[in-house]
C-alpha cells in the first residue's frame, strides 16, 4: 500500500486504500474465525474424545441444536437492527402448551401446529407493537413478555405435562434421513436458513436492517420505514419461535409450560459468538450458523469427555466473553486505522467498514 | 508503513484470540479425554461395569446422598461410576445426558425422571444401544426402563406412621392428621390406609380431624395451632408431608405442648434435626436415599451382567442390604420406610 499515492487520490481510492483485498475480506473475518474454531473443535474432539466419532453424535447434535438454530435466524436480523427479543424461550413454551392442549382436545396435529405457530405470531405482534408503535425499548418489552408468556404457559397447563401425541409426528421429529445419521428435520431448517440468509444479505430489506442498526435516524431519512421493519422482525421471531415450540413438543413427546426455559440465552449467545454485534449493524448468517454449531459441538464433546455441566457452562461463557472482547478490540483497531488514514488525507468520508 | 503496522496488529489480535480460545477448547477436551479413556479401559477389562447416575438435578442434598450410596455400592462390586446431570430439574435437560450415556456405551444408567414421559424416547434409544436403564426415586412410564427401584409403598408409608404415633402416645387417645391439600391423591390414599389400620389394630386411638395445610409453611403452622386449641385432649399429630411436619414442629417447639403432644410423619433429617434434638419430636419416617442409591447400583450391575433381566421373580444380592426380588411391573421395593430418631439423625445430610 503506497501511502504517497493515497494522499493524491480521489475519495474512492481513499476508501479502497483502507478496504482490504478481496481474499482478506473473505478469509479474515470474524465469521471465518468462528468457522475455523468450529473446525478445530471438531478435529480435536475426533482425535481425543472417545465415542465422538459415532453417527449417534451427529444425530443427537442436530436434534439438540435444531430449535436454537431455528430461533437464531430471526434473532440475527433483530440484533442487527440493535434490538433484542428475550421472549423467544417463553414463546416456545407457550406454543408447546397450545399444541398439547389442542391435541388433547382432539384437534389433528397439523391444525394444532398451525394454531401454535399463530400463537407465536400473535406473541410477536404484541412485542412488535409495544416496541415500534408504543416506542418502548425492546429489552424492557421482551423482559416483560418473557415473564408474561411463560406465566400464561404455566398457568394454562399447571405443572402437568401432555404426552399423547400421534406417533407419526413424533417419529418425524426424530427420524433420520434413510441411510444417514442426519435427522429429517434438518431439511426444512436448511430451507429456512437459506431463506433468512438471502433475506439478510441479498435483499434491500436485509441491507436496510444494517442501515437501521448503524444509524436509525439516517436510515429513516433515506426512506426506510424503521418502525414497520422492526415490527415485522418481531412478528417473524414470534412465528419462528412458535414453530420451534411445535418441534420441541414432538421431539420430546412432551408439552409443558416450562419447556425451553432459558433458551433465549442460548440463542443470543450463539448469535453473538457468530459475530453479530450486540450494538447492531454488523454480522452475517454463516457466522451465526457456525456459532450455533460451535456451542452445540463443544457441549456435546465436553459431555462425552465427562466434563460436568457447570464446567461446560464456564467454558461456553469464557468463549462468549473472549469473542465479544476480540470483536471490540478489532473494532477499536479499525477505528484507529480509519482515523489515521483520515488524518493523512486531511479530510475523508465517514463510511464504515460494511464487511 | 504505519498503516501496515495497524493492519498486522489487527490480524494479530484476531489470531491471538483464536489461539487462546482454541487452546482452551483443546485443553478442555484433551485433559478430560484422558479420564474418559481410562474409564473406558476400566469398562472393557473383565466383567467390570460402567454405571452412569443421572439425578433430577445436581447440587441437591437428597440426590447427593443417593449418589453416595450408589458410589459405595460400585466401590464394593468394582466398576466405573460417574454422576452426571443438569443444574436445573427440567425433563428435557436430562435428555442430552441420557444420549451421552448411550454414545459412551455405558453398561447401565440409573435415573430419577423429572417427567414420566419426556425422557422416554431418549431412554428407549439408549436401551437400543445396549444400556440397561434403572429408575429410582421417580419412575418413568414402565415401558421405558428395565427396572424401577421403589423407595416405599403406600401401605408401608401408612403403616409406619400409625406404628410411630401409637407407640409415642401409648396406644390410646385422640390424634389428628395434618395433611397437604384436600385433593392430594397420594396423601388421601395414605390417610385412608392409616384410618383402616387404626380401626383394625388400635381401637383406643381416635382420629378426630384431618386438617389441610396446603403444603404451605404458614398455613400448616396456623392449622397446628387451631388443632391444639380445638382439641385440648389431643395426644398426637401425624403429618404425612415434609412441609406440614416441620411447620407443626416449629409451632410445638415454642408452645406449652412441647413434649406433651407427640408429632410424627414424613420429614427430612435436615428439616427435623433441631426438633429431634430439642425433644419436640421423638421419631419420624422417610426412606433412606443412600440405601436407595445403593440398591439401584446393585440392581444396575445385576442387569448389566445378565444376572437378572427384570422379569418378575428374578432375585439378586445387594451387598449389605441382602437379597431382593423383582415384583410385578419390573419393580424392586427398597423395604419399610426408614425411621429417623435422635440416635441416627446425625448420620444424614439431606
Amino acid at each position: 500500500m503506497s501511502t504517497v499515492t493515497v494522499l493524491t487520490q480521489k475519495p474512492v481510492r481513499t476508501y479502497q486504500a483502507y478496504q482490504r483485498p478481496l481474499w482478506r475480506r473473505v478469509l479474515l473475518t470474524r465469521e471465518m474465525a468462528i468457522i475455523a474454531l468450529l473446525a478445530i473443535v471438531v478435529a480435536s474432539a475426533l482425535m481425543w474424545v472417545p465415542n465422538f466419532d459415532s453417527p449417534l453424535t451427529v444425530t443427537y447434535l442436530i436434534r439438540e441444536i435444531a430449535p436454537i438454530l431455528l430461533i437464531a435466524l430471526p434473532m440475527t436480523l433483530i440484533i442487527v437492527t440493535e434490538e433484542i427479543d428475550l421472549s423467544v424461550g417463553s414463546v416456545v413454551g407457550l406454543s408447546s402448551v397450545v399444541t398439547g392442549l389442542l391435541v388433547q382436545a382432539g384437534f389433528p396435529l397439523p391444525i394444532a401446529g398451525v394454531l401454535a405457530v399463530i400463537t407465536g405470531m400473535v406473541a410477536g405482534v404484541i412485542n412488535g407493537a409495544l416496541v415500534t408503535f408504543v416506542g418502548l425499548p425492546s429489552l424492557a418489552v421482551t423482559i416483560g413478555t418473557l415473564a408474561l408468556f411463560r406465566g400464561i404457559a404455566v398457568g394454562l397447563l399447571g405443572t402437568t405435562a401432555i404426552s399423547e401425541f400421534p406417533e407419526f409426528w413424533t417419529d418425524l421429529a426424530r427420524d433420520n434421513i434413510t441411510g444417514t445419521p442426519i435427522p429429517v428435520i434438518i431439511l426444512p431448517f436448511i430451507v429456512l436458513a437459506i431463506v433468512f440468509s438471502v433475506l439478510l444479505h441479498f435483499t434491500p430489506f436485509g441491507r436496510s436492517l444494517y442501515a437501521i442498526g448503524l444509524n436509525k435516524e439516517a436510515a429513516a431519512f433515506s426512506g426506510i420505514n424503521v418502525a414497520m421493519t422492526k415490527f415485522w422482525l418481531f412478528v417473524m421471531s414470534g412465528s419462528v419461535a412458535g414453530f420451534a415450540g411445535v418441534y420441541f413438543t414432538l421431539l420430546y413427546n412432551n408439552a409443558r409450560g416450562d419447556n425451553a426455559t432459558g433458551m433465549e440465552l442460548q440463542v443470543i449467545a450463539a448469535v453473538l459468538l457468530g459475530g453479530v454485534s450486540i450494538f447492531g449493524g454488523r454480522g452475517a448468517m454463516h457466522g451465526v450458523i457456525a456459532g450455533v454449531f460451535l456451542i452445540g459441538t463443544l457441549a456435546s464433546a465436553l459431555r462425552l469427555a465427562s466434563v460436568t455441566s457447570d464446567i461446560i457452562n464456564v467454558i461456553t461463557g469464557v468463549l462468549l466473553i473472549l469473542s465479544v472482547v476480540s470483536a471490540s478490540l478489532l473494532a477499536w483497531v479499525r477505528t484507529k486505522r480509519v482515523s489515521a488514514i483520515g488524518r493523512k488525507k486531511g479530510r475523508s468520508g465517514t463510511e464504515g467498514d460494511s464487511a | 508503513m504505519f498503516n501496515m503496522g495497524r493492519k498486522s496488529g489487527r490480524f494479530g489480535v484476531g489470531v491471538a484470540a483464536l489461539v487462546a480460545v482454541s487452546a482452551l477448547a483443546l485443553t478442555g477436551c484433551s485433559s478430560s479425554g484422558d479420564s474418559g479413556d481410562s474409564g473406558d479401559a476400566g469398562g472393557d477389562a473383565g466383567s467390570d461395569v460402567s454405571i452412569v447416575m443421572l439425578p433430577k438435578n445436581l447440587g441437591n442434598p437428597y440426590f447427593d446422598t443417593s449418589t453416595g450410596g450408589a458410589e459405595a455400592a460400585v466401590a464394593e462390586f468394582g466398576g466405573s461410576f460417574e454422576e452426571v446431570g443438569p443444574t436445573e430439574a427440567s425433563p428435557t435437560a436430562q435428555v442430552p445426558f441420557i444420549q451421552t450415556a448411550a454414545q459412551q456405551g455405558a453398561s447401565a444408567l440409573i435415573v430419577s425422571a423429572n417427567d414420566p414421559e419426556a425422557i422416554c424416547d431418549a431412554l428407549d434409544e439408549a436401551r437400543d444401544a445396549g444400556v440397561k436403564v434403572v429408575t429410582f426415586d421417580s419412575d418413568t412410564n414402565p415401558d421405558c426402563r428395565d427396572l424401577f427401584i421403589n423407595q416405599a409403598t403406600a401401605e408401608g408409608i401408612a403403616k409406619i406412621q400409625v406404628d410411630l404415633i401409637t407407640e409415642q402416645i401409648g396406644d390410646e387417645g385422640e390424634i389428628a392428621v395434618l395433611s397437604a391439600s384436600a385433593n392430594a391423591t397420594n396423601q388421601n390414599a395414605w390417610i385412608e390406609m392409616m384410618q383402616a389400620e387404626l380401626d383394625a389394630n388400635h381401637p383406643n386411638v381416635e382420629l378426630v380431624e384431618i386438617a389441610y395445610g396446603d403444603d404451605d409453611d404458614q398455613t400448616s403452622f396456623d392449622k397446628t395451632a387451631a388443632l391444639l386449641q380445638t382439641y385440648p385432649d389431643l395426644k398426637g399429630i401425624v403429618s404425612p408431608t415434609t412441609v406440614g411436619i416441620s411447620a407443626a414442629a416449629r409451632y410445638l417447639s415454642t408452645s406449652e405442648y412441647k413434649g406433651e403432644v407427640a408429632l410424627t410423619g414424613l420429614g427430612t433429617p435436615n428439616q427435623m434435626r433441631e426438633y429431634v434434638e430439642d425433644g419436640t419430636v421423638t421419631a419420624f419416617a422417610l426412606w433412606n436415599p443412600a440405601d436407595l442409591g445403593y440398591l439401584a447400583a446393585y440392581a444396575a450391575q445385576a442387569l448389566a451382567t445378565g444376572e437378572i433381566t427384570g422379569a418378575e421373580g428374578d432375585t439378586f444380592e445387594a451387598g449389605e442390604l441382602g437379597s431382593y426380588t423383582v415384583d410385578a411391573d419390573a419393580t424392586v421395593l427398597l423395604g419399610e420406610p426408614y425411621v429417623f430418631d435422635a440416635d441416627n439423625i446425625g448420620d444424614f445430610d439431606f
